[in-house]
């Protein structure tokens, strides 16, 4: 079965979906951060199918869109691990469920 | 995109990709979780080729796979007292749930959308993508390198150690 339009979204769908669970469930921190970064994954490939199969006059534009989701992902990255480490640091944990400072 | 050989490449990318991210979420050891991370980048990169965009596939391995991936894993040998569990929060449940009825509602919307397509695969190349990035979206991209600057430094600001600090004062 030659692989069209649909067959991609299906893809990007469900490994966003996935990566939802993982960025939902994950008691440890950058765990959850690896679920961020399948989602992003995920919403790269559907950026590119759209702009490899649909009717448009600039069909470059996608491309351009997934390269500055890579690059805010990447800066995303950077930080996201230095609040981890720098939680770490001070409370000796990256439970999610105990970084619970601001509660009342 | 017509033939065998494309068609084999989807299926076996799918099933690739799909198991490891899947691995991501069920496997117990946080470090066989970054593995399988890994395995996922991969995967997406080779899609990344399948949908003609060759610059990116190689973006996709020298982002992900060497920086963000190397990342991650230097974050969880930094946290050794954190323990390598991989393990859920009491929410999983309904986490699990939600991404399920995500997943029904895209996967409804795909099937029930009649998508306009074209045959043949546009022609772009690098040339066109370099072109786009300084011409019509010169603007994103310049704001781009001032939050990587601003990401650089934020990181390196909130790993610095308390003595370092302390230093800082003082001079």
């Amino acid at each position: 079965m030659t692989p069209g339009i649909e067959h991609f979204l299906i893809v990007g769908a469900l490994l966003f979906c996935i990566g939802l669970a993982v960025a939902l469930s994950k008691r440890n921190a950058i765990g959850v951060l690896m679920g961020v970064e399948l989602m992003l994954n995920a919403v790269n490939i559907t950026l590119l199918t759209f702009s490899r199969f649909s009717v448009s006059e600039r069909p470059i534009t996608g491309q351009t869109f997934a390269v500055f989701v890579i690059t805010v992902a990447a800066a995303e990255a950077a930080v996201a691990l230095a609040l981890a480490v720098s939680v770490y640091r001070n409370r000796e944990t990256v439970d999610v469920d105990q970084m619970d400072l601001l509660k009342s | 995109m017509h033939g065998f050989g494309p068609s084999l490449a989807f299926w076996v990318l799918a099933i690739l990709t799909l198991v490891s991210a899947g691995g991501v979420m069920m496997v117990r050891n946080l470090l066989h979780a970054v593995l399988f991370l890994i395995v996922t980048f991969l995967g997406v990169a080779g899609f990344f080729v399948l949908l003609s965009a060759e610059f990116l596939a190689m973006a996709q391995i020298v982002i992900y796979v060497g920086a963000i991936a190397v990342l991650v894993l230097f974050a969880v040998l930094l946290t050794p007292r954190a323990g390598r569990d991989n393990g859920e929060t009491r929410w999983a449940g309904p986490a699990v749930l939600l991404s399920v009825a995500l997943l029904a509602v895209m996967l409804f919307v795909i099937k029930d959308t009649h998508w306009s397509t074209v045959v043949e695969s546009p022609e772009l190349t690098v040339a066109d993508l370099g072109r786009a990035l300084l011409n019509r979206w010169v603007l994103p991209f310049e704001i781009a390198s001032v939050l990587l600057t601003a990401a650089l430094i934020g990181a390196i600001m909130l790993v610095r150690s308390p003595e370092e600090e302390a230093e800082d004062a003082l001079a």
